[in-house]
């Protein structure tokens, strides 16, 4: 992918998502669209599978990546809604497919204060389920040093996921993807007790697990994962590792990364910048 | 909120997600479940392959009990299941790394090999009242019979050779299925609660002092309903059995608990707030005090003084019903303990109770009390209490 094809892409894909966005049919459409195309995690798993059957992409030719540049997150929440609007996650503060964690660190205490979008007290602040920001709960207290995590699925080399998936329903894709097919799912939660991020949940509509695709149904059609999209600091960035130009292949050559959990073994694919030792 | 799910309160910090419970009280009815299967068969292995006479009362009276546990098993999974209708694709199209993929297996297996067992042991009543009675129960019997009516010595010298075979393949068989309940939750390394090598050994062996328990409460109940004598040399049969496996036990979940602590790996601060907490009554209390102490100490000072009769009988079954509470409270303390810690390390959950709907509390008593109304019936339709001709030769 060329530079002018990837900027044309990226407005092309702007001006589609702002269409798309707020609504969820036209959004859920492209997204069921995606995955009645995908094909089978049987024949995925047996390997060397055909690509997925949308013009002019190939999963073998793309390696997806994503970063976090921790030091540019502004707890803004907008990747949290716009995911939540684009995959038509359940508008409640007990079921994300991306969130944002809050580390404070006050005066005089040794471990950090943690809280993230669903917490109580910051539901409170915004005043609903479906709309989110952080309370400004620590303005009486002398912060030494505060920052924002983004946290989503790490679609990992090694998903403990997949490997404990009974039915093989979700599954690692030639292009670096760990996805569910809930066509195939038995809703067993399996997945969700063994992913050590607690990335997976239940959807209780559909009665399967859920997670985050990193838009899967976009980034095939060239577009970016809509949190990333809508991030106002470039705090997301994503790309393919296969292009040496693409904003992830750059973060990575410019940047020392760490990892969420090495010590699991599950090699995640999301690698963060200006995290701490107290982050997990 | 949903009406579907019940979100869990908690201290500290949890993932999002995590206030949402993945499983809950129905799951505990699972391995709670298996490792009866596996607890009364070896009862009856006991006396079929090892020949311990003591317990010759109850043998065929464990087989029932472990078939009438075994057909229930899969019933806390299909209620917990998102899509019931879609089980079967574990079995059809498993995915060969997933243990959970394997549970079709195992369970078909084992249900086959003790139906089988089952027919051989109870075929010489089967044959008699399918040629004795003309009624509906005849019909029955004489479908159950499978058209082998030949009860000649020679016969029942196969019956024995097949009833020794499957008893013996039966034992790798129960207790693989159990120790394998426990590998489910030991392989997960995304729980420091569950995750841990033993937790295979310490389900199995708390599966057999699970089934143990259950046999002497029920054969002591079923002489107080039969208006019969209990046999005391069995119930003392029964009570040591349960006697060596429970002191194993407890050693081991002593042994686990402990290196989990000296370990003390990440996490460990928030895992001691639980212990010291949360788990004070559930687990020091009702599943090690009053669930496992205790009865190692009536049992240890009975058999030490050498109690008989009524005493013996008393004492040994109120051991039985204490431990079934230590094996309920073990599975409850690994499967909603273990999701009650975060896996953030810095937070814990408090598991929101529900009780009505389908994976509520009176749905797992309904799967906890479903076998127990089908050993009624089938104890109706093969008594094991009658002796059939072809006990094993030992």
């Amino acid at each position: 992918m060329d530079d002018e094809t990837s900027a044309d892409e990226v407005q092309a894909g702007r001006r589609a998502f702002l269409t798309c966005f707020g609504s969820a049919l036209a959004g859920g459409a492209v997204a069921a669209t995606a995955t009645a195309l995908l094909p089978g995690p049987a024949r995925a798993a047996a390997g060397g599978a055909p690509s997925p059957a949308i013009p002019d992409y190939d999963w073998k030719q793309h390696q997806w990546a994503f970063g976090v540049d921790a030091r540019k997150c502004i707890g803004c929440l907008r990747c949290v809604e716009a995911c939540k609007a684009e995959n038509e996650v359940a508008l409640d503060a007990h079921h994300f497919r991306t969130w944002v964690e809050r580390y404070v660190y006050v005066e005089g205490e040794d471990a950090p204060r943690i809280d993230s979008q669903a917490d109580p007290v910051n539901i409170a602040a915004s005043g609903s389920e479906q709309h989110y920001r952080f309370a400004n709960r620590y303005q009486d207290q002398k912060v030494e040093r505060a920052f924002f995590v983004p946290k989503l699925c790490n679609h990992c080399t090694h998903p403990a996921c997949v490997q404990v998936c009974p039915t093989g329903a979700t599954f690692k894709t030639d292009d670096g993807v760990v996805l569910i097919d809930h066509t195939y799912c038995i809703g067993c939660q399996y997945c969700v007790q063994a992913c050590p991020y607690g990335a997976r949940f239940f959807n209780v509509e559909k009665k399967v697990t859920e997670k985050c695709t990193w838009c899967y149904h976009r980034i095939t059609k060239g577009l970016l994962p809509a949190c990333v999209e809508v991030c106002p600091t470039g705090a997301r960035i994503f790309g393919d590792r296969r292009d040496k130009q693409s904003p992830i292949s750059r973060f990575l050559a410019e940047n020392r990364v760490d990892v969420l959990k090495p010590e699991t073994g599950n090699a995640p694919n999301v690698f963060y910048v200006g995290i701490d030792k107290d982050v997990r | 909120m949903h009406p579907e799910f019940s979100a869990a309160p908690y201290i500290g910090y949890v993932y999002p997600n995590e206030t949402v419970f993945p499983w809950g009280v129905l799951i505990v009815a699972y391995p709670y479940l298996t490792g009866l299967v596996a607890g009364a068969f070896t009862v009856s292995s006991l006396y079929q392959v090892f020949g311990l006479q003591r317990l010759r009362p109850v043998a065929h009276f464990a087989l029932l009990t472990s078939l009438c546990c075994m057909i229930f098993v899969p019933t806390p999974l299909l209620l917990h299941l998102g899509h019931p209708e879609r089980a079967f694709n574990a079995v059809f199209t498993p995915h060969w790394s997933s243990a959970m993929a394997m549970f079709g297996y195992f369970a078909g297996f084992y249900v086959l090999l003790l139906m089988v067992e089952t027919w051989f042991v109870f075929r010489p009543y089967i044959v008699q009242q399918a040629q004795q009675r003309k009624d509906l129960l005849g019909r029955y019997y004489r479908l159950l019979s499978l058209g082998s009516y030949d009860l000649s010595e020679d016969a029942l010298r196969v019956d024995r050779k097949w009833i020794l075979a499957l008893a013996i393949i039966g034992i790798p068989a129960a207790h693989g299925l159990h120790g394998y309940v426990g590998f489910l939750f030991g392989s997960l390394k995304s729980r420091e609660w569950w995750s841990s090598d033993l937790m295979p050994v310490i389900f199995l062996f708390s599966a057999i002092i699970s089934g143990v328990s259950l046999l002497t409460v029920l054969y002591v109940l079923s002489c107080k309903l039969r208006r019969i004598a209990v046999d005391v040399d069995c119930v003392k049969g029964l009570g040591y059995t349960v006697w060596g496996f429970l002191m194993f036990t407890l050693l081991l979940e002593g042994v686990e608990f402990g290196s989990l602590v000296y370990k003390g790996k990440e996490g460990i601060d928030m895992i001691m707030v639980f212990v010291t907490t949360r788990l004070v009554i559930p687990f020091f209390v009702l599943q090690i005090g009053v669930g496992a102490v205790t009865p190692i100490l009536i049992l240890s000072y009975m058999f030490w003084r050498g109690t008989a009769g009524r005493a013996l009988v008393a004492g040994v079954t109120t051991s039985a019903a204490l431990i079934l509470l230590n094996v309920i409270m073990m599975r409850f303390n690994v499967v909603i303990g273990g999701q009650e810690i975060s896996k953030t390390g810095v937070g814990l959950l408090s598991y929101p109770w529900v009780f009505l709907g389908r994976e509520g509390v009176f749905a797992a008593a309904s799967v906890l009390a479903a076998p127990m109304l089908l050993l009624l019936v089938m104890i109706r339709l093969l008594p094991p209490w009658h002796d059939p001709v072809n006990t094993p030769a030992h």
